[in-house]
Formats: structure tokens, C-alpha cells, sequence
């Protein structure tokens, strides 16, 4: 048993690092250009098959990360460039419906080039075995790497968003967008760049949740929704939040799909409990948006003046 | 003395680290003009806004014609006979003059979860709103759709919005905001033509505006009220002066 | 001008069934009843989106409930129209209680996230009743009773009825646009604050609307139900609230006719479109982003000189 809520959390925190990945560019673009970008899903499954195409290719997993982050991160400045610039200026509604617009676009171009059938995208051969973390409890290493990598994001962000001066034209622009520009911060470039690095970094979360969950058309958005929720129990526009929001998810969604339908077995029958206990789980973490919304509207670590 | 219309006791916002309102104590009389000034920053806006409801107060009380409306909503305080208007112009764009103020009249017209007749049926309604344009200087202006209004005729209609709900106490935030010589002219007219009828409390910058409409003034500095008195008292209180130094009452 | 028009359609659209069983084409007959559901569902939307400025991502969950409520009823038993149609419209209508309550405390995107939440609740909610197919859905044995000697089994007959009740649907609508209160719901759009601050609890009038425009869904759901005979969790997917959105904004945002035009165009852009290709989707894509760049007042608004929806239901 004790076993299980390990295994349980450690899979919890993994989930909700890979969602910190996807959460930290989508907060940034929404806190810094008010921006609502339903199609960041579709980076993260680009990335994810640009991983695979290239590991195909050439064999490496890692040549293929980085692979993968770069032409992400290419494709999400041609896309900034061509579309997503026209929209800082629209209402929310234009927004979810372009953006909408280029979710299926990118979905149909995906098809296309690699057809419907889900595609292979194996572990790294070096990290494919178990690691023994404690007596009688091992873990795949993958996934260890996963938290790892995850970890050294976070750090990075940490470093970069609140030390560098970088980092403090993106916090100054989170916070007040006139204000920045008008303390001449290169507004356009400062865009284009964030927007950069959340490509690279749903690239790198498809590439690290690719092996584990499946390679598919669609996969962006089913993390999309997840990765809203999460800013929005974390506070639009701040990382920490982010942060602290995707852990918060990763973990209720995770250790609820374990526990919630055992928990339930307890109160009524194996019949019941095994219906509904999923929904449930599932329900849990829009349950905890509700309740964040209805008593702190801003999130947990609001980054609006 | 006439029992005030409106009572304000120890009322208290704070900002993070910041005291907008000070424990403030005001009171206005029924039937007067009451102008509000005071520096920038004094906290007339913070003022106002707990006044209206749009802002709830951290502690104190508000008292309007003897009745306790401090947690009363927005909404409820302009049924109770509170309005207010803006200074940063808030109106319907949109559409025409009379039918902003149609809206306003509307609201204090019994229900409006009616489904089925057309509003613009209801010419009780629409006669009233065009009674209401021609008080406020907008007779001829009717059918002018208002984001195509001239500035100052947008401030009257403004005004307008306010009067409409049968206030008998409105509080006016700087009517004269953005208005050149002529315009603030007929603003001052329209304001005089009220005194008596309904009871005015005018927060401005505008000090020839005020020293014309005021029969008393109060000034706020600093999130409380450092003086009140008729117009003359004030003009030459020392206290005042000291806060507004600096602060040249910049007639347009 | 326009009422010609529109008498012109409403023409078109009661002899063209005659004319499709005359040459033997009754499929269109049954597309074309898809097309009038999806019309007043798209409708409701418009009521809350363009006129009321309510953006909301969830609307799906409405239509859905609408659907599984007759669904549900049938696999009870009870399959008379004049039961579960109600009903459905009642159940959807409360759940848009319940939900807008909460989320019209909330604001922008949080209200467009709110929404969306809520009904992927809903979603997983159906997903896991197993007793009414769960995941897989659920069949309907017959269309629902209407008695009269009439048969919702006949497409023609059905068609009729749905045609009857969409225009009774629009009719409603635009009478409740001219009327209080939707002069009320329009002017909260355009200026709530100020809308307070003369007196109105706005928050109360959009949920009213919220709850109307959530009713009006629940009984495209039940026409859904009867027309596709099958019933799914698919119904309320965020995709398919979207889907509606789109509808909405192709239409035209804010005109009387926009949910109705808008569903006419998507459904039948689908149509055509995925006979030519099996990735039709990237077509649809490609229409929807040029019309948000460079046509965001969807069809209706190249219709129309002035902006949008400014005192009620012109067309």
C-alpha cells in the first residue's frame, strides 16, 4: 500500500511538471499579450511527432529533443508572426476562435503528413529499465528522468523570470503591458520571444510524455484543457503560479484516478464505485477550479496589478 | 439643524499599505450643493466609490437618510435614491440619446422581465426620456446616436443618466472633466438649475465651477476632511491652502 | 427589404420537402432537419453570446442534457413527446441554474474557463452513468410520441414539427429582444457598470438569460435526439461547444438570424466539403480564420452597413 501512494505521487509529480511545461508558456503569453491560445496544445503534439519522426531518423532520443524544441519553437514564431500577432488587439471571443481555427488546421496538417493511426515513439533504450529507489520500491527510470528534466525546467524559469533582466521585461510586461511598453521594452521581440520558448517548451513536454501517454492526433487537447486549468488556479501571468497549479493538478488528477474509486469501495458497491469513481477523479480538478474561482478570482499568485 | 441626508462615520479603505480613506466623518445637507475638492490623491475617486457601492468600505458606516446602507449593493442604493455620475464618461454608445436615457428611466419602472411588448411601444417611457434630454441641454439632440456626440453634450447626457433614476441625492463626479469654457458654462447652468430640487454632492477641480455652485464645501486631503465650511471660510482657511500647494486650482 | 426575405425562406423551406419526396431525395429532407436544430441551438447561443455578451465555452452541456433527458425517458418508458420535451427543456434549464449562478460571478476568461469546466463535468458525469451506455451512448427505440395520428417516424412529419417549433423559437426570440428585457440584456453588454449604477442587478438579468437561452438548448438537444435516433457523451465535448461558437460567429454574432444562418453554412460547408476530402476539418479551419481576420461580423454583418445588434432584433 505504501507502495502504491509512492508510486502514485512520484507519477503525480511527474504529470504535473510535464503540465508546469505547457502551463508556464501559456500563462506567459496570456498574462504578458492577452492572449487566449486554444492551438499551444497543437505545439505540444507537433513537438511530439517531430520527436518521433527525427528519433525515427536518426536514432537519438536526445538529437531528437532538441530537434524538436528548435523547429517547434519555429513553427510557434511563424505562427506568431502570421496570425496570432493580429489577434493581442481582438476580444476574447476572436481569440478562442482563430486560435480554435488553427487547432484544426494543425490537426489536419498533422493528419495528413503522418495519418490517423497513432505513432511509435519508444523510451531512450538507456532508460528504459526500472531504478530501485528503495527496498522494494522501483520506479522506471524514464519517468525519474522526467521529474528530473521537469525539476531543471522549473529552476531555469526560476532563474531566468526572476533574476535576469530578461526576466524582469517579462514580469514588468505580465503585470502592466502599457506600462513596459512605455518604459521601452521592444514590446513585438519581447512577444515573439516568449512565445519562442512556450513552443520549445510544449515541444519538450510532448517529447517527455510522448513514450508514456500515446502519439496521436488530438492529443493537444485533452493537456489543452488541463493546462487552462491550471493557469487559472495558479493566476494568469505568473510562473510560480503555474507551478504551483500544475502540481496541485497533476496531483489531484492522478492520485484521484487511483484512489478515488478504492476510497469509494468502502461507502458503496464495487458496482457503483467503479462507475462512477472515475468521473469523479476526472470531475475532481474542475471541482478545485470552481472552488478557486469562486473564492480567489485572480488565482493563487495573481500577477495583475 | 436638518437632519442630513447623508452620514458618513469613521469610514476606513486601505490598499495593501496604503490608508485611501482615513476614517473619515462627513455629513450633507438636504437641499444643497456640497462640493468635494482636494488635491490629487486625496482619495476623492476611493470616496466616491464606497458612497456608491461600487467599493466596500474596510470599516465605518454610511448612512443615507438615517438608514444603515453600507452592505446595500450598488444597485439597491440607486432604488434607495442615490446616483451617481462618472468622470470618465460611461454611457451607452451605441445608442441614441434618448434611448440612454430611457434605459435610466426604465429602471425604476417597475419590473423589466417582461418578454413580450416592445419596448419601444411604451411612449410614457421615451416621453419621460426626452423631458429628461431637454433638462439636461440635449433638446434637438435626441436621435444622435451618443458615441457621435460632442464631449461636453456627452458629459450633459452623462448628468442625464443620473438624473434619470429619480435620485434625490446624486453625487457628481467632475461634470466639468474635459470641458472647454463654453461647455462648462451650460454645465454650471444645468447644475444651478437643480439646487433645491434634489440635494448634490460635487466632487471638482473645476474652482470656479465650485465657488459659483457650492453652498458649502468640504475638502478632503489625505483620505480625510481637513475643513468644512461655506465657500468663503474656506477660500481663506490656512490649512486648505497648505494642502493645495502646489496644487493651483487650475481654472480651464 | 429583409422581411421579404425572410418570408421568401420561410416559403422555400416549407415546400422543399414536397419537392424532395417528389424526386426521391428524402435525405435532404433529414439534413435539412439537422440543419433547423442546430439553427435554434446556435440561436440560444447567439442570445447569451452577441446579445448578451456572455462569452460562454459550455454551451454544448445544455444541448447534450436536452438529448439524454428524452433518451433517458424512452429507456424508462416514457416516450410521448409532450412529456419528455418539457422535460427536457425543464433539466437543461435548471443545470443552466445551477451553472450560471456560479460561473456570472466570474468575469472575461474566467468566465469563458468556468463554463467550459462545468461541462466537461457534465461530460464525464454521462460518461460514467453505465446504465445508460456510458461511454458507448445510448439508442433510441422510436422518435418520441406525438399522438394525433401524427408519426415522428415519417421525416416529413418531423421535419414540419422542428420547422414549426424553430420558428416559433426565433419568433419568441426576436419578440424578447424588441421587449424589456432584451433591450436590458443588450445594454448590460454594452455597459454593465453603467447598467448597475442606474439601478439594474445585472447580475440577475444574465442568468435569466443564461437559464432562457440554456432551456432553448435542451430542446434542440431533444430534437437531436430524435432526429440522429442515438444519443453520446460526444454531444458535449468541448469541441462540439466550439463547434457551436463557430456556427455563431459565421452566422453572424449578434444578428437575429446569425445562429441560423451560421448553422446552415457550417453544416452544409461540412457536408460538401467532406465529400471531396476526408480532411474536410482543414477547409473549415482556413473559412473560420479568414472570417474571424477579415469577416468578424459573419455573414448576417455583410448584410448589414452599420454595426451589429445595436437596439434589437432588426434581422
Amino acid at each position: 500500500m505504501a507502495v502504491l501512494i509512492l508510486e502514485q505521487t512520484l507519477n503525480g509529480l511527474q504529470f504535473g511538471l510535464m503540465l508546469f511545461l505547457m502551463a508556464a508558456g501559456l500563462t506567459l503569453v496570456f498574462g504578458i499579450m492577452d492572449l487566449i491560445n486554444l492551438a499551444h496544445g497543437s505545439l505540444y503534439m507537433i513537438g511530439a511527432y517531430l520527436v518521433a519522426a527525427v528519433v525515427q531518423a536518426t536514432g537519438s532520443f536526445l538529437l531528437a529533443v532538441v530537434a524538436a524544441m528548435m523547429g517547434t519553437a519555429a513553427i510557434g514564431v511563424l505562427l506568431e508572426v502570421s496570425v496570432l500577432r493580429r489577434l493581442y488587439t481582438r476580444d476574447h471571443l476572436s481569440q478562442v476562435l482563430a486560435t480554435f481555427a488553427l487547432l484544426l488546421i494543425c490537426n489536419e496538417v498533422v493528419r495528413l503528413i503522418f495519418g490517423s493511426q497513432p505513432v511509435m515513439l519508444g523510451m531512450p533504450a538507456a532508460l528504459a529499465g526500472p531504478v530501485q529507489l528503495l527496498p522494494g520500491f522501483s520506479y522506471p527510470a524514464f519517468r525519474l528522468a522526467v521529474i528530473g528534466v521537469g525539476l531543471a525546467v522549473a529552476a531555469l524559469l526560476y532563474v531566468l523570470v526572476g533574476r535576469t533582466r530578461v526576466g524582469m521585461w517579462v514580469r514588468a510586461g505580465a503585470s502592466n503591458r502599457e506600462m513596459a511598453a512605455a518604459m521601452g521594452i521592444d514590446v513585438k521581440l519581447l512577444f515573439t520571444a516568449v512565445f519562442a520558448v512556450g513552443a520549445a517548451l510544449c515541444a519538450l513536454a510532448g517529447a517527455m510524455l510522448g513514450p508514456i501517454l500515446a502519439v496521436q492526433v488530438g492529443m493537444g487537447e485533452s493537456i489543452l484543457i488541463l493546462a487552462f486549468v491550471v493557469i487559472v488556479i495558479g493566476g494568469i501571468g505568473s510562473i510560480r503560479g503555474a507551478l504551483v497549479g500544475a502540481l496541485l493538478v497533476g496531483m489531484v488528477d492522478t492520485v484521484g484516478r487511483a484512489f478515488v474509486p478504492m476510497l469509494l469501495r468502502s461507502f458503496v458497491s464495487p458496482a457503483v464505485a467503479s462507475g462512477v469513481g472515475p468521473a469523479l477523479a476526472s470531475i475532481a480538478i474542475y471541482v478545485l477550479m470552481a472552488a478557486v474561482l469562486f473564492w480567489r478570482p485572480q488565482g493563487l499568485f495573481p500577477a495583475r496589478a | 439643524m436638518a437632519d442630513a441626508v447623508l452620514r458618513v462615520e469613521g469610514l476606513l479603505k486601505r490598499f495593501g499599505g496604503v490608508t485611501a480613506t482615513d476614517r473619515l466623518n462627513m455629513s450633507v445637507v438636504p437641499g444643497e450643493i456640497q462640493a468635494l475638492i482636494g488635491p490629487n490623491g486625496a482619495g476623492k475617486t476611493t470616496l466616491i466609490q464606497q458612497l456608491s457601492g461600487a467599493l466596500r468600505a474596510d470599516d465605518g458606516k454610511i448612512f443615507f437618510d438615517g438608514r444603515d446602507i453600507t452592505r446595500t449593493s450598488l444597485h439597491q442604493r440607486v432604488h434607495l435614491g442615490m446616483a451617481r455620475s462618472y468622470q470618465i464618461t460611461s454611457i451607452f454608445r451605441g445608442s441614441t440619446v434618448v434611448h440612454n436615457l430611457a434605459l435610466a428611466v426604465l429602471a425604476r419602472n417597475g419590473s423589466s422581465l417582461r418578454f413580450w411588448r416592445p419596448l419601444a411601444r411604451e411612449q410614457e417611457l421615451f416621453d419621460t426620456a426626452l423631458a429628461l434630454a431637454d433638462q439636461v441641454g440635449l433638446a434637438g439632440r435626441e436621435n444622435v446616436v451618443a458615441g457621435a456626440l460632442a464631449h461636453g453634450e456627452q458629459r450633459q447626457l452623462e448628468v442625464g443618466l443620473a438624473l434619470a433614476t429619480r435620485a434625490r441625492l446624486l453625487l457628481l463626479d467632475e461634470p466639468m472633466a474635459g470641458l472647454g469654457p463654453e461647455e462648462s458654462q451650460r454645465m454650471i447652468t444645468l447644475i444651478e438649475k437643480l439646487k433645491g430640487t434634489i440635494t448634490l454632492l460635487l466632487v471638482e477641480h473645476d474652482m470656479d465651477a465650485v465657488f459659483r455652485l457650492a453652498d458649502r464645501i468640504s475638502v478632503l486631503d489625505s483620505g480625510r476632511i481637513i475643513a468644512t465650511g461655506a465657500p468663503e471660510v474656506i477660500r481663506n482657511d490656512t490649512e486648505v491652502k497648505r494642502a493645495y500647494l502646489g496644487e493651483e486650482s487650475a481654472a480651464p | 427589404m429583409r422581411n421579404r426575405m425572410v418570408i421568401g425562406t420561410l416559403v422555400l423551406l416549407l415546400a422543399f420537402p414536397l419537392a424532395a419526396k417528389h424526386w426521391d431525395q428524402l435525405f435532404y429532407v433529414s439534413f435539412a432537419s439537422r440543419i433547423l436544430i442546430y439553427a435554434v441551438a446556435a440561436s440560444s447561443l447567439n442570445l447569451i453570446l452577441g446579445y448578451g455578451g456572455m462569452v460562454s465555452f459550455g454551451h454544448a452541456a445544455f444541448l447534450g442534457i436536452g438529448a439524454y433527458t428524452v433518451a433517458i425517458l424512452m429507456e424508462q418508458g416514457v416516450s410521448s413527446a409532450w412529456v419528455s420535451w418539457p422535460l427536457a427543456v425543464g433539466v437543461s434549464a435548471l443545470f443552466a441554474l445551477a451553472i450560471g449562478a456560479i460561473s456570472l460571478r466570474t468575469r472575461g476568461v474566467y468566465f469563458i474557463m468556468i463554463t467550459l469546466a462545468f461541462a466537461q463535468m457534465v461530460y464525464y458525469l454521462l460518461i460514467s452513468l453505465r446504465a445508460y451506455g456510458g461511454e458507448d451512448g445510448l439508442n433510441l427505440a422510436e422518435r418520441s410520441q406525438v399522438g394525433f395520428g401524427l408519426s415522428l417516424a415519417n421525416d416529413l412529419t418531423f421535419y414540419y414539427a422542428v420547422l414549426a417549433l424553430g420558428v416559433a423559437c426565433l419568433y419568441l426570440l426576436r419578440r424578447l429582444l424588441n421587449a424589456r428585457f432584451g433591450q436590458v440584456v443588450q445594454a448590460i453588454r454594452d455597459n454593465e457598470t453603467r447598467m448597475e449604477a442606474i439601478g439594474f442587478p445585472t447580475y440577475r438579468y444574465k442568468l435569466i438569460c443564461f437559464v432562457l437561452a440554456g432551456g432553448v438548448a435542451g430542446l434542440a438537444g431533444a430534437l437531436l435526439a430524435n432526429q440522429s435516433g442515438f444519443v453520446s457523451p460526444n454531444l458535449l465535448q468541448w469541441t462540439q461547444s466550439g463547434t457551436l461558437m463557430v456556427m455563431v460567429i459565421l452566422g453572424g454574432v449578434g444578428y437575429l438570424y446569425g445562429g441560423a444562418l451560421g448553422a446552415a453554412l457550417f453544416l452544409v460547408l461540412e457536408e460538401v466539403l467532406s465529400a471531396y476530402t476526408l480532411h474536410w476539418q482543414l477547409g473549415l479551419g482556413l473559412v473560420l480564420l479568414a472570417i474571424v481576420l477579415y469577416a468578424h461580423r459573419g455573414v448576417a454583418g455583410l448584410f448589414d452597413g452599420r454595426a451589429a445588434a445595436r437596439r434589437g432584433a432588426d434581422g
